[in-house]
């Protein structure tokens, strides 16, 4: 995971290098919070760009980490989805509860 | 009747699940999918495999099965485990139901192998394991689509 903060907008953005999978998550969400307590963001946003492969453990990763967010005051959404992605998203509510941003 | 047949078994370490799903991919490439296709063939493969490893095998070491055909433009694929097996697979199969919400479980495995797959069925018995079979149809490439990427091969 790539970390990249604006200090002047208080925005955390994590950028997710790897596949998410179950095996793959716990590291993913550990660095997160980590992250998201260091920081103490007024806003985060998860960056999908890289992501090749994402199961339905992704929908855990991020309702997990908005429930996290709200805990420290922050908003959460997410980016660059793809397809499948999209789709995964949208069958679970996710896509309800968090809304997607554009990142330039 | 099958033209082609692939049988895969490996312990139920969460590690094996990259492999698992990029062993039956590269199977499924025979079939000419589209990307789009191969992702929907991954993730069921990873929903299914993860279950059996993380449900059906908790901590305990047990062995993953995968089985696939090709039939025609067909792929049917089977994963099965000899673990704790399902009391009620019709409740299982419901959308957002999960036994394990405390480690961030959706409940949305089987809804996206139904999703993603034409066909889903799903057979278990308590204490015996559990066994999903799933199956997709390929659609067969027009020669249009072939003529659109060769353009786009040659623009670039
Ligand atoms: N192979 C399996 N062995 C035992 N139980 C399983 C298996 N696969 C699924 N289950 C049960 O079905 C439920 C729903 O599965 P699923 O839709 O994939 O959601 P999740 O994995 O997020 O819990 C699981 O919580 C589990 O109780
Ligand atoms: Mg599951």
């Amino acid at each position: 995971m790539e970390t990249e903060f604006y200090d002047k907008d208080k925005l955390l953005v994590l950028k997710i290098t790897s596949e998410i999978d179950d095996h793959n998550v716990q590291e993913i969400r550990r660095k997160a919070d980590y992250e998201m307590e260091r920081y103490m963001p007024k806003r985060v946003v998860f960056d999908f760009d890289s992501v090749t492969f994402m199961d339905s453990s992704g929908i855990g990763l991020v309702i997990g980490r908005y429930k996290f967010a709200n805990m420290i005051g922050a908003k959460l959404g997410v980016s660059n989805l793809s397809g499948s992605l999209r789709r995964i998203f949208d069958m679970s509510g996710v896509s309800k509860l968090i809304p997607t941003v554009e990142l330039n | 009747m099958y033209s082609n047949e692939m049988r895969l078994e490996f312990i139920s370490k969460s590690s094996n699940e990259a492999f698992a799903r990029i062993s039956v991919a590269a199977f499924a490439s025979q079939l000419d999918p589209t990307i789009e296709e191969l992702a929907d063939i991954k993730t069921a493969v990873s929903e299914a495999v993860t279950n059996s490893i993380i449900h059906g095998y908790d901590k305990k070491q047990g062995v993953v099965k995968i089985s696939a055909w090709l039939k025609e433009n067909e792929i049917i694929i089977e994963i099965s485990d000899k673990g704790k097996g399902i009391e009620n697979v019709e409740m299982a199969k419901e959308p957002l139901y999960t036994t394990k919400p405390n480690l961030e479980r959706s409940g949305m495995g089987f809804t996206i192998m139904e999703s993603f797959m034409d066909k889903m069925e799903v057979k278990s018995v308590v204490g015996l394991g559990t066994k999903v079979t799933m199956s997709k149809v390929i659609k067969p490439k027009t020669d249009k689509d072939e003529e659109e990427f060769k353009m786009l091969m040659t623009n670039t």
